[in-house]
Parts: structure tokens; C-alpha cells; sequence
């Protein structure tokens, strides 16, 4: 099992300078993947979801090209060799 | 980019923008000042405080990205390091259902207690720390408070945004929220009452409720017990019983809405604001940029305007923008919507500019270093 969690640059710092996260541990969905980035990179986690366990407002998880919002959410499925990529929605002001 | 390497007498002015913080620094006779920063650029920072309780020269900044959620960063050496970062400290209980969106009031506790801090958020909540900072717990009392439910957020959104501590009684606190109004604990925080009577509520349909208020801002110096200044959504007050009573003291001023309020650091009976024109156009009134200071506890009123601009000035200063230091003659500071810091050493007799082309000022602090502690209306 092996699924790549791609991040912004602004997370790097807390991803010990990583750009991409291999995750290794079983998973069969993007919560659970989500929950092995923070076993290893809590830094990372804590920036993408809240302490209640939600995808932040403004950021954007992609399977491949699909993004939860529009799937089913954190319970999206993903196999090996899946990418999830994070990524600063495009707002701000 | 240079870093601020005070000596004790000098001058700190803290600036919390849209879009990073800047700290200014000076000495005592503060007229000039050095720019450093931004720090956090990007990122939103809403409170700052400066606290040397304890030994220490503590500087305290909440930072919100728009992205990635909100934390509360520590420097002991005036912003050239600060402190890691990776997990988020202030975070509220599962049980609670509630996720931090910012902090709006980082308040260091008492004196012979400098590992104590508190920290106002929203959604609506109170946050101490027991190790200066490091880790935060939320507190209990207010965040189960059976009206809980029928706070609503202003425009600003649901924050606790004023924390005033009693240094005279550690287990008496008061707070305001906006919407919410004031609220007193005199248990250390087990229970807290609205303490509302007096203040209008104009936006609803009964206009003294014993809570729903939207309190901007409280001011308090401790030299005069008990006594207490309230800028209002519309209406000013003063309370001289820790919030059991208020009384108008709108007497004079073009417009009794605003958001600022700061306590002279020395004299009980002096407070500044800013008069907005209205909540629909929260801009100074015909255009002209003035402060407004009583020297009578609030009977009366007089616009300070020497150095500010008087045309064309439609400018904004927000809640937590103004502050004092403890110099002897004493420098009140404030910042606007615009970018704009201004500054006085004379107790706001005459004004200078200090910055001018800042992301929009939410929050300035003033400290004499060496001086001790920030607080955020008091001396």
C-alpha cells in the first residue's frame, strides 16, 4: 500500500521539508489517509483540518484530479498508488 | 531585516495588521521611530501583547493564515526568533464541537503568577495558559454558559474580544463579546453573570436585555477600582462596580458609535476614543480624523486633532487598535482601516504619523520596555 500526499509549499515547514508524503499504513479512505499524515506529520494535519476533524474552509483535497467536496468527502475512497494532492483554495483577500 | 534591540526606557509599539505584524520601536522621548517587520507576512494578526512578568521579555502574537487555520507564537528576543509552530496550542475540547477560527485578546494574568495567560477567541470562548503560552485549555464555565446559544456573531464574527482582569482579586474577571455584551466571573471563572444593565441594545427589538449587546470594547484602569469604560454598537458607558451598573456618558461627542477605547495609563479619570459616524458608514465623522478624550470620567468630551488630518480623512479605527504606554507623559497610539499609525507623547495634545501605508492596523500595542506588561487597557 502506498499513497502520495502531494503539499503546498506552505506546508513543507511542517513536513520536515518535504514537498510529497509517502503514506505506507493500510487505508482505505481519505480520512484514513489523512489520519496517517498525522501520525507521522501532525504539523501537517493540524493545517489541513480542524481539531473537530473537518477539512479546513479554504483548503481543497484532490483524488487525482476529482476533489472531495465533490466526491464523498473524507470517506472517499483511494487505493495504492492513489495521489491525494492538498491545496490552498483560491480565495483570500 | 532588522529586529528591535531595545534598552529599559525605550519604546515599543506593536502593529497587528491584515497582512503580518510590524513592531516600531523608539526611546523614551518617541520622536522617531524604526520600522521591523513584517513578521508573519501574510498571515492576519489580530492580538499582540508584551509581557515581562517573570524575568522574561515576552512577545505574544496570534496569527491567523487564511488557509491554514490560527495559532498563538512566542518571542523572547523582540520578534528575531519565535516559537515552533507545528501543532496548533489553542485548540477547543472534542466535546464542544466547536473549531478555533482566531484569537482576538492575548492578556497576561497576574503579576506574582507570570506563567499565566489568557487568550479570547472565537467562536466565543476564554482560553488560559498555565506555561506562559504554551499549551492552552478553554474555560469550562463559559464555554458550557447557558446562553451559549443565543450568542450571535457581529460583523466581525462571534469573538471574545476584551479581557479584563481584577488585579486586585484574582477570582473576578470581566469579558465582553460581540454579540453577547459583558459578562463578570467572581469564582476565578466556575460562573459568569451578563452584567449589562444600562447598556442599549439598539439593534433589537428590546433594547435593555440582560444580554445580546454588542460590547467593542471595555477600557479599565487600575487605578480606579471598579471602574470601567464601554464603547458600544452605539452608546458609551461607564460603570464604577466591575459591571453591575452603566450610565451613559455620550456627552458631547458627534457620534456615540465607535470601536476603539483606551485608558490613559496614569490618569482614571482619561479616556480616548475614535467616533465612527454610523453603523452604516464607519468612517470618522465629516471626513475628519480626531480622537476624543474625556478627562472628567465622561462628562464631557473634547476632539484632539493637532497633527491628524482634517480633510478628507474617512478613515477606520477598529476595536483593539489603540493603545497607551506608561511612559510619564504618556503615548496613546492608535491605527486605521487604511494602513495609518499615528502616535502621541503628550497624553494626545499633539499627534504624530508613524506609518502610513501598512495592510489594515486590527490591533496595536504599546509597552516601555523594562516597564512591564502590555496590558490591553490598562496600565
Amino acid at each position: 500500500m502506498s499513497i502520495a500526499v502531494v503539499l503546498p509549499r506552505a506546508l513543507y515547514p511542517y513536513a520536515r521539508g518535504s514537498s510529497t508524503l509517502v503514506i505506507d499504513d493500510p487505508c482505505s479512505t481519505v480520512h484514513e489517509a489523512l489520519s496517517a499524515v498525522g501520525k507521522h506529520w501532525p504539523g501537517v494535519l493540524d493545517r489541513v483540518m480542524t481539531e473537530q476533524g473537518e477539512v479546513r474552509e479554504h483548503v481543497n483535497v484532490f483524488v487525482g484530479e476529482d476533489s472531495i467536496r465533490f466526491a464523498n468527502g473524507l470517506a472517499t475512497p483511494v487505493d495504492d498508488g492513489d495521489t491525494i494532492m492538498i491545496v490552498a483554495a483560491v480565495s483570500g483577500g | 531585516m532588522t529586529h528591535p534591540a531595545p534598552k529599559n526606557g525605550d519604546t515599543l509599539l506593536f502593529v497587528g495588521t491584515m497582512k503580518g505584524a510590524f513592531i516600531f520601536s523608539s526611546d523614551a522621548e518617541r520622536n522617531e521611530w524604526t520600522k521591523h517587520g513584517p513578521y508573519f507576512p501574510g498571515e492576519s494578526v489580530y492580538s499582540l501583547a508584551y509581557d515581562e512578568r517573570g524575568g522574561k521579555k515576552r512577545t505574544f502574537a496570534a496569527t491567523r493564515s487564511f488557509h491554514w487555520g490560527s495559532n498563538v507564537r512566542r518571542s523572547d528576543d523582540f520578534g528575531e526568533t519565535w516559537s515552533p509552530q507545528d501543532r496548533m496550542a489553542v485548540r477547543f475540547p472534542e466535546e464542544s464541537k466547536l473549531s478555533l477560527t482566531q484569537v482576538w485578546q492575548i492578556m497576561p494574568g497576574p503579576r506574582d503568577e507570570p506563567d499565566i495567560v489568557w487568550a479570547g477567541v472565537e467562536p466565543t470562548a476564554l482560553f488560559r495558559s498555565r506555561d506562559g503560552g504554551v499549551t492552552w485549555d478553554a474555560v469550562e464555565g463559559l464555554l458550557k454558559h447557558p446562553h451559549r446559544a443565543q450568542w450571535t456573531p457581529g460583523g466581525g464574527g462571534m469573538c471574545l474580544h476584551t479581557i479584563v482582569p481584577d488585579p486586585s482579586n484574582k477570582n473576578r474577571m470581566v469579558i465582553a463579546m460581540s454579540t453577547g455584551g459583558c459578562y463578570r466571573t467572581d469564582d476565578g471563572g466556575a460562573t459568569w453573570r451578563a452584567r449589562n444593565v444600562g447598556v442599549r441594545a439598539q439593534f433589537l427589538p428590546n433594547k435593555y436585555p440582560e444580554f445580546g449587546q454588542c460590547v467593542h470594547k471595555i477600557a479599565h484602569n487600575p487605578a480606579r477600582n471598579g471602574r470601567l469604560f464601554l464603547q458600544n454598537h452605539w452608546g458609551l458607558y461607564r460603570s464604577d462596580d466591575w459591571g453591575d451598573t452603566w450610565t451613559d456618558i455620550a456627552n458631547g461627542v458627534p457620534s456615540d458609535f465607535g470601536f476603539a477605547m483606551q485608558a490613559h495609563p496614569h490618569d482614571p479619570d482619561t479616556v480616548y476614543i475614535v467616533p465612527l459616524q454610523s453603523d452604516e458608514f464607519r468612517c470618522t465623522p465629516e471626513a475628519k480624523l480626531r480622537v476624543f478624550r474625556t478627562r472628567n470620567a465622561g462628562e464631557s468630551w473634547e476632539p484632539l486633532a493637532n497633527g491628524l488630518p482634517q480633510e478628507d480623512a474617512y478613515e477606520t479605527v477598529l476595536r483593539d487598535a489603540m493603545s497607551a504606554d506608561s511612559q510619564k507623559s504618556a503615548g496613546i497610539y492608535f491605527g486605521t482601516r487604511s494602513g495609518k499609525v499615528y502616535g502621541s507623547a503628550d497624553s494626545g495634545d499633539s499627534w504624530q504619523n508613524i506609518a502610513n501605508a501598512l495592510p489594515p492596523v486590527v490591533c496595536v500595542r504599546a509597552a516601555v520596555v523594562g516597564g512591564g506588561t502590555s496590558a490591553t487597557n490598562a496600565a
